[in-house]
This record gives C-alpha cells, sequence and structure tokens, in this order.
C-alpha cells in the first residue's frame, strides 16, 4: 500500500478551507499549520501565470527527516505515510532543519508535528484526510497508487502532474496536477 | 524581464519566514566537542608513541579540560531539546543512518573515557592525592595495565567526535551550505587546530609548545585547503549550492566569515606562528587563542548561515 495525494493547480483557488479543517481535526496549536497555500506568480507583466497549490508534508519515499532522526521517533508507517511517535521525539530539530520543504514545526508540548495524511484518525477510518473532504473545488485526491481504482491513481493517469524539488532526491508522495 | 512573487500563507514558529531551529547551543557543542576530540587526540597519540615524557601537557595536563567541555558541551545540548525529559529516548536505539543518534553513542564512549583519563593522571595535578579504597587501586591499575588499549579506543573515538561535528550538518541535503561532505574532515581540523592551541596556552616546555605550534601551523595550512575546495565545490555545483556559496562571497556572512574565521581565525595565527618558530620573540598566547576564537566563530558562522540557505521550489 502506498498513500498518496495529488493536488490540482488549475483547480485550487486558495481559499484556504484545507488549512482550517487541518487545525481544527487534528487539534493544531494557534499559530501554526501542517498545511498551507502557495500561491506563485511568474512571467512578464502582462503575461503572468498564476500556480496555487496547497501543501503540506510530502510523505517521501526517501525521507531525509526519518533518516535523520536519531532515536527513531520520525517512521515509515503504514502505506509509507511518515509520522511521528511524541513521547519518542526529543525535540532536537534534526528533523526539522532535514526537510526541503520546512515541512515540520516544534510543537508548544516539546516534540515535532507535522501532516500525517489523517492516517489514525480518518483514513484508517475509511475517510479522505480532512483536508481532501473539506475542498470546495475537489482539487485534492487521496488514496493508494497501488489500488489502480483509487482516485489518486485515477487522476495521475490522466493528467500531467509535478513533484517539488523531486532534485532534492527524496520521491515526495504530493503530486500537483499541471 | 522574468518576475516571480512566491506568497505563502504559512508562518510557523522558528520556520518562517527563514529556519532558525537551532541557536547558539549547537555550535557551542560544536566547538567544545571539536576542542575536546582535539585534546584526547592528541594525548591518546603522544601515549601511544610511546613520547609522554617528551609532551607532559598533551598527555597529561590538557585532558583534564575535557570532561568539563565535554560536560557544558552535553548542557547546552540538552538545553537545545524542546522536549528534555525525553532525551533517553535517544539511547534505546542506535540508528546508523542518523548523525545524531552517533553523536550520542560516541558521547557516551569519549564522555567516561576522559574521566578515566584524568582519575589516572590525578597525582599530576594533585601530588598527595589518596583513592582511599583498595578496589579504586584495583580498577587504576587495570587501566593502567591496558592503558594502549584505552589510548587506541580514545584516539579512533576522539577522531568519530571530531568528523561528526562535521558529518551532523553535511548529512541535511535540504541546507544546501551544510551538504558537503568535506565538512567532516573541516570540522576534524579545526577541532585539532583548536586542541593545539589548547595545549600550547598550557604548556610551559619550550619544546612542546615548538612541537604544538608545528602541528597548528600544518593543520591550519589544511583548514586553508579544504575551505578552498569547498567554495570550489559549491561554485561548481548548482543554482541552491551557488547560492549558499555567495552567503560569503558577497551576502550577508561575507565579513564574519572572511574577516573572524580566515584573517583572524587562521591567517594571522598562522603567520604568528611561523613567525615565532622562525626565533621571533612575541607573546605566546596571541596565536593560540586567536586560533580557538576563530574555531568558535567558524562553527556559529556555519551554524547560522546553513539555516539561511535552502532549495528553491
Amino acid at each position: 500500500m502506498r498513500y498518496a495525494m495529488a493536488v490540482d493547480t488549475k483547480k485550487c483557488v486558495g481559499c484556504s478551507d484545507c488549512v482550517v479543517a487541518c487545525q481544527t481535526e487534528n487539534n493544531v496549536p494557534i499559530g501554526f499549520c501542517r498545511d498551507w497555500v502557495v500561491e506563485v506568480t511568474d512571467g512578464t507583466y502582462p503575461q503572468l501565470e498564476v500556480e496555487i497549490r496547497s501543501e503540506r508534508c510530502n510523505h517521501c519515499e526517501n525521507s531525509p527527516c526519518v533518516r535523520c532522526c536519531p532515536t527513531g521517533a520520525s517512521h515509515y508507517a503504514e502505506g509509507g505515510v511518515v509520522l511521528v511517535t511524541p513521547h519518542k521525539c526529543i525535540g532536537c530539530g534534526a528533523c526539522i532543519a532535514s526537510c526541503p520543504y520546512d515541512a515540520r514545526y516544534p510543537h508548544p508540548d516539546g516534540h515535532v508535528d507535522k501532516c500525517t495524511f489523517c492516517l489514525h484518525n480518518r483514513v484508517e477510518k475509511g475517510l479522505d484526510p480532512a483536508c481532501v473532504s473539506v475542498c470546495p473545488t475537489k482539487c485534492m485526491y487521496f488514496g493508494d497508487l497501488d489500488d489502480p481504482n483509487s482516485p489518486v491513481s485515477k487522476v495521475l493517469k490522466t493528467r500531467k502532474f509535478k513533484t517539488l524539488i523531486p532534485e532534492a532526491g527524496t520521491n515526495p508522495q504530493l503530486y500537483f496536477l499541471i | 524581464m522574468r518576475e516571480e512573487i512566491i506568497v505563502s500563507g504559512r508562518m510557523n514558529y522558528l520556520i518562517d519566514p527563514q529556519l532558525h531551529i537551532w541557536h547558539w547551543h549547537i555550535p557551542l557543542y560544536l566547538f567544545l566537542g571539536g576542542l575536546a576530540a582535539g585534546i584526547l587526540f592528541f594525548a591518546a597519540l603522544y601515549t601511544i608513541l610511546g613520547k609522554e615524557k617528551e609532551y607532559p601537557t598533551a598527555v597529561k595536563l590538557a585532558p583534564f579540560l575535557t570532561p568539563v567541555l565535554l560536560t557544558v558541551g552535553l548542557l547546552a545540548l540538552l538545553l537545545d531539546l524542546n522536549h528534555k525529559l525525553y532525551f533517553w529516548q535517544l539511547y534505546t536505539t542506535i540508528r546508523l543512518q542518523s548523525p545524531m543518534s552517533w553523536g550520542a553513542w560516541t558521547l557516551m564512549v569519549v564522555t567516561p573515557l576522559s574521566i578515566i583519563w584524568c582519575a589516572l593522571n590525578i597525582k599530576e595535578l594533585f601530588p598527595a592525592w589518596d583513592w582511599k579504597y583498595k578496589w579504586i587501586y584495583d580498577v587504576d591499575a587495570f587501566f593502567r595495565n591496558n592503558l594502549l588499549i584505552i589510548s587506541w579506543v580514545m584516539l579512533i573515538s576522539a577522531l568519530i567526535l571530531g568528523v561528526y561535528t562535521g558529518i551532523l550538518f553535511s548529512a541535511f541535503n535540504a541546507r544546501p551550505l551544510w551538504n558537503t561532505s568535506i565538512l567532516g574532515p573541516l570540522f576534524l581540523t579545526s577541532g585539532l587546530s583548536t586542541g593545539a592551541a589548547a595545549i600550547i596556552l598550557m604548556s610551559k616546555n619550550a619544546h612542546e609548545r615548538h612541537n604544538f605550534a608545528r602541528i597548528d601551523l600544518m593543520l591550519i595550512g589544511i583548514e586553508l585547503f579544504l575551505i578552498v575546495h569547498m567554495f570550489m565545490g559549491f561554485l561548481a555545483s548548482t543554482q541552491v549550492h551557488i547560492d549558499a556559496a555567495s552567503l560569503f562571497l558577497g551576502g550577508p556572512y561575507t565579513t564574519p566569515f572572511w574577516l573572524f574565521v580566515v584573517t583572524l581565525g587562521l591567517g594571522i595565527p598562522a603567520l604568528l606562528e611561523l613567525l615565532e618558530l622562525k626565533g621571533f620573540k612575541m607573546p605566546a598566547y596571541i596565536a593560540p587563542a586567536l586560533v580557538i576564537f576563530g574555531g568558535l566563530m567558524f562553527r556559529f558562522i556555519i551554524a547560522y548561515a546553513g539555516q539561511a540557505s535552502r532549495w528553491l521550489y
């Protein structure tokens, strides 16, 4: 099983519903976020192009954070989801420094926190992650890449996509439809 | 002209707008660890070579600093942890791919060794020292009989400690400035150099001071060579590595690096040591004090500049 997510940059309007849904579902402490929205404008005026991306942990197949963690608190869980076990985490910051996407943050309780793909609280119950389920434009697709009929497998078959900084060698599992 | 504006809704404390997860604790520890590694390396080396009498400060006196240096360093590391009460989790596992795990276990070997080394030489500091209990004398005799083995273990673990202080950074490919394997040998060389400088500062023996001034001069030469190679590597690499190098080549860290590390920490002490070896008379503490200062600055600058370097996307 390989969980992955695809975000349609052509459909995303940058409303940040995904961010709020995540903060509510996962009790993210005030002032922090596990997912966020990036708007990139490029080109030369008046030929400008905007790309809007809902970003989060890339759940990399070759995760620098899992590699650098000295205690094994950062680990691969079911379906390749990268998780942190709070009671094993010493808060050394090695994983934070090792993430090229800066997807992790120090939780005020001392451990490090990040996106979990809502693995234990939603996905294991057959639900989509909170961000995917609330998206008003339905721009996010989640599922198992090993299952050809999962929403993410289907959309990646028909659309062009990219990943973020693949040259960092992380093999990210968050895909952006372009 | 192509324009690109990136707007992000993320503002996580210590992560945005720029990573600042590591403060003074880590560079201070890396400096103290490197210094201790340098001192212990020379103590073990000259014991193995059978030159204890020729270099008494290096073998017997300077190692008294190391338990203090390592303890202060470990305290800094503990203060750096956000989940301090869970620090023992480091010692529930060995993770071969994590430099921090290597470091934790190396310290577990080096720190007790440094204390044993001091205990064996305690009479150098306190001639009237008495262990009081017979069993302590038995343990003392056991270590003395196996001094060569202890020296070899200490030599190797000091080298691992010295290299690891650099590998700790170079394992992070997310920070292009740190992501060069040259940091391992570079930090080791710098650690050995500060160790030699500490020995020169403590030594009252002209022959020993001269020997270590020669060693230090050689180490400074190697450091300069490695620094040049580090920049050559960056400038011949990808855009993010070129950007990382430019932090020191016109960017915000240019003055601190070239002034404090290269000029004051390497260039001037090398010149002073060279003049001293040629027979010029000058205050003997200036060059080693500058080397130690440069070593400290070097770690602070690399730690802070590294957090300012990142991938573009």
